[in-house]
């Protein structure tokens, strides 16, 4: 799967900002919020209105992406968010609760389903195609672009724009935080969409392969990320960079320590939450990170990114689920 | 990608029955489901007649086996699922590659709401057990754990047409030898939220609804779930028993015309149907029975009916919307119709849909009135069309 | 409450609810407020039905007369201020 286009909006400044960017890990508070741009150059005020905060940020990632790879008819479009449209959601229910369910209004409703930012994409474009929304927690952005190879392979053809949208409200973040989530790790979010097609040509990395595990042990962590380098013709010491979902919480410790060990002392370990921070489709950061690397650019932790050929991507979620991708330079 | 998918399991629990064989007797015997809301607290609930699974929580969670804390949209899920992959036949000594690919299209919120009073009134309020299965994707996992899935565990969310999109996925995988079954459909529970935001819509009938009757109102909701298991030819040929039917058409478009409402020419419906058949390889004429998405909107019913004539002209085939007994059961409408249409081709026999007077589609003969049997069925299509303008449409054929 | 004052309002409320990206000040109290003009739709529809429940405690009974009572800002004016005078 050939990436051509990457658009990332996050807690760092990585919205249409190809020079410039250089990451700063986020260390005050624990709460990370995104640097959202100025979205009235990108859409319209008509429909802007019909628009919460993550339809904003997925529809502006979106269409950036498009016009980066110079594609107006996308042959698919694939979202992965965990927790949808919280903001909406949040909104009709209170109002149904202090209401007592009289009086109510359609449009929190309405903006509140999973699918608007795929379906308001589409409706921008006035795309036909293929439309397609997961929602399966840490796996929401991997099952996205797991549909999209599958795409790929139906039709070589292909322009498939595929991404992932997870928001942090004032509410989600208080019950999150009860859960414990933020006790070590600040909370993130953020949108980022790509473009992704069959062929090489103009791509600025390759997706060589994903592979997801449910509640593996560590034996079967290691021998997932053997065999996904080995089908590649890689082995320890080949990757040069691990961007890794490690954060300060040691829960998760152990199949960190032995992805590093099965990469090798000789990758750069990134830990990418320190930037993005912790949010179930933080992968989606993570590739346009990975994304920017190949592209040769600066990376906090390393000095020169232009000897970057081989990139993986591991993230282990508390709930069980853990993703590895496999990146690679065009 | 031609490898052909086959359904060797089926499972079902709606306002019509708890398992396959009371739902599809309740179609037979033209019993619908629809009432007076009993289950759901709710001010609504002598205004709106819906299709409420009928079982309290406590009874569900006895059903599976639960503590009795857990969403009643995974306890349908997980029933639903339970039955579908026993069902299946499939040899249990085999290290099948197993998916569980499910849709819903509000989770675990029939907890979430009683949650959220207590939180609005103070932030530590609220006990966090009623918010762990808010996600949809944790409704999906519990249903996983219990299922004893491991390989891989997904969930879709495109409002109506989730369930169908679900079984696409499943049917892709195994065709691209990444699974070798799947277990997919989907689940949904009424809740307060579904309900007040239908309301705010404007289009839920005070009475029993009429799909594709002229003088139709809307819809009446109604909650349960709908999985089929999904099994490569390798599997099929090691079933202890045959499989049902062939999953060989189907397609997803987007209208791209209005958040909520369909276009008036119904360009998404007509593109879905248009690429099933495409996909299958069979003429418009091959369809026996067409199960519709049918939810008795005035705009759903004008904007589907258009798009059946744009793809059928003059040889429309028998057609019917079971909604008239379940409601619109939202994220599970496809999986569940999708067991109705093909127990019909087991059955050899056509599902009626009720109280229709004065039909949209006016051509003798095509509104299916009365359960009928002894007809020969080869090919069924399925429709689903969600909100955002998601639609789908499955074709399942005899094997 | 005067028709002038009533508009004003009206303007005000309408820019609020349906989150519109316009001053209310630019508003023409004659203006349609559907398809041209403001470029409403059927959700805005159902939103300013609410609104006028909520705001003035009139119900309108029928759906179809919503396309003459929201026909522009003016028409609402005139309808509120009808059904106001009936109520008393």
């Amino acid at each position: 799967m050939f990436i051509t286009a990457a658009s990332a909006i996050s807690p760092q400044k990585s919205f249409r900002n190809a020079d410039g960017f250089t990451a700063v890990p986020l260390t005050e508070g624990n709460r990370l919020v995104c640097a959202e741009p100025d979205y009235s150059s990108l859409i319209e005020p008509k429909l802007i209105r019909r628009m919460s905060r993550i339809i904003r940020m997925g529809v502006a990632t979106a269409i950036d992406a498009l016009q980066q790879a110079g594609v107006t008819d996308p042959s698919a479009i694939i979202t992965g968010t965990a927790y949808g449209c919280l903001e909406d959601t949040g909104i009709f229910l209170k109002r149904m609760v202090e209401n007592k369910e009289e009086m109510l209004t359609p449009t929190a409703f309405i903006q509140s389903t999973h699918n608007t930012v795929g379906a308001q994409i589409a409706l921008m474009l006035k795309c036909n195609a293929y439309n397609n929304t997961y929602v399966h927690r840490a796996l929401s952005f991997e099952t996205a672009l797991l549909d999209t190879m599958m795409l790929l392979k139906e039709n070589g053809t292909s322009q498939v724009l595929v991404g992932a949208a997870d928001e942090l409200t004032d509410q989600s973040f208080i019950i999150l935080e009860r859960f414990g989530l933020f006790r070590k790790q600040p909370a993130g979010e953020g949108a980022a969409f790509f473009v992704a097609k069959a062929s090489p040509d103009a791509a600025i990395a390759e997706v060589k392969g994903i592979r997801t595990l449910i509640n593996p042990g560590t034996q079967q962590v290691e021998d997932a990320v053997k065999t996904l380098l080995q089908t590649h013709g890689l082995g320890a010491g080949d990757v040069q960079l691990l961007l890794s979902g490690r954060t300060a919480d040691t829960a998760m410790d152990q199949y960190y320590n032995v992805v590093e060990q099965t990469i090798g002392n000789e990758a750069a370990v990134i830990q990418f939450k320190a930037l993005c921070g912790e949010y179930p489709t933080s992968t989606s950061f993570a590739l346009w990170l990975a994304c920017n690397t190949m592209q040769g650019k600066t990376m906090p932790g390393m000095t020169n990114a232009s000897h970057v050929r081989y990139a993986v991507i591991y993230n282990a979620d508390k709930s069980g689920y853990h993703s590895i991708m496999l990146i690679s330079k065009c | 990608m031609s490898a052909p998918v086959y359904i060797a399991g089926l499972g079902a629990i709606s306002g019509i029955g708890n398992d396959v064989a009371e739902n599809f007797r309740a179609l037979q015997e033209g019993r619908a489901g629809l009432s007076a809301i009993r289950y759901l607290d709710t001010v609504h609930k002598n205004t709106f007649p819906a299709g409420e699974v009928k079982s309290s929580n406590e009874e569900l969670a006895e059903r599976c086996g639960w503590m009795g804390s857990d969403s009643r949209t995974a306890m349908l899920g997980y029933l639903a699922a339970r039955e579908a992959l026993d069902d299946a036949g499939i040899n249990g000594s085999v290290a099948y590659r197993t998916g569980l690919i499910s849709a819903t299209s509000v989770g675990g919120m029939d907890l979430t709401e009683h949650f959220y009073p207590h939180f609005l009134a103070n932030n530590s309020g609220g006990k966090l057990r009623q918010v762990v299965e808010h996600e949809c994707g944790a409704v999906t996992e519990k249903m996983a754990a219990a299922l004893q899935v491991t390989d891989f565990v997904s969930t879709v969310s495109t409002a109506c047409s989730s369930s169908a999109n679900a079984i696409m996925l499943g049917a892709r995988m195994i065709r691209n030898g990444l699974l070798d079954v799947v277990i997919a459909g989907g689940t949904d529970a009424l809740s307060c939220f579904t309900l007040n935001g239908f309301n705010t819509l404007m289009i839920l009938d005070q009475q029993l609804c009429q799909p594709f009757d002229q003088q139709r109102r809307g819809l009446n909701l109604g909650e349960g779930a709908g999985f089929i298991v999904l099994v490569s030819e390798a599997v099929a040929k090691d079933l202890s028993k045959p499989a049902y039917a062939k999953l060989t058409g189907y397609a997803n478009a987007n209208d791209a015309y209005h958040q909520t409402a369909s276009s008036p020419d119904g360009t998404g419906s007509f593109l879905a149907m248009k690429g099933a058949l495409e996909m299958s390889g069979l003429k418009a004429s091959d369809i026996d029975y067409i199960n519709l998405h049918g939810t008795g909107t005035q705009n759903n019913d004008a904007s589907e009916s258009t798009a059946i004539r744009r793809i059928f002209g003059n040889s429309l085939p028998r057609m019917s919307s079971t909604k008239s007994f379940t409601g619109h059961t939202l994220a599970a409408c496809g999986g569940l119709e999708a067991v109705y249409s093909i127990k019909a081709m087991e059955q050899q026999c056509l599902l009626p849909g009720l109280r229709i007077s004065k039909p949209v589609i006016e051509e003798e003969g095509v509104m299916v009135n009365e359960f009928t049997n002894g007809i020969p069925v080869k090919n069924i299509l399925s429709n689903s069309f969600g909100f955002g303008g998601n639609c789908s449409s499955l074709i399942f054929s005899a094997i | 409450m005067s028709r002038e004052q009533l508009i004003e309002d009206l303007k005000r409320q309408i820019v609020a609810q349906l989150n519109l990206q316009v001053q209310p000040e630019s508003i023409n109290a004659d203006e349609p407020l559907f398809n041209e003009g403001l470029g409403l739709d059927s959700i805005d529809a159902l939103e300013l039905i609410v609104l006028m429940q909520q705001n003035y405690k009139i119900r309108l009974v029928n759906a179809e007369d919503g396309p003459k009572v929201f026909q522009s800002i003016g028409t609402m004016a005139d309808f509120i201020l009808e059904n106001q005078a009936e109520q008393n």
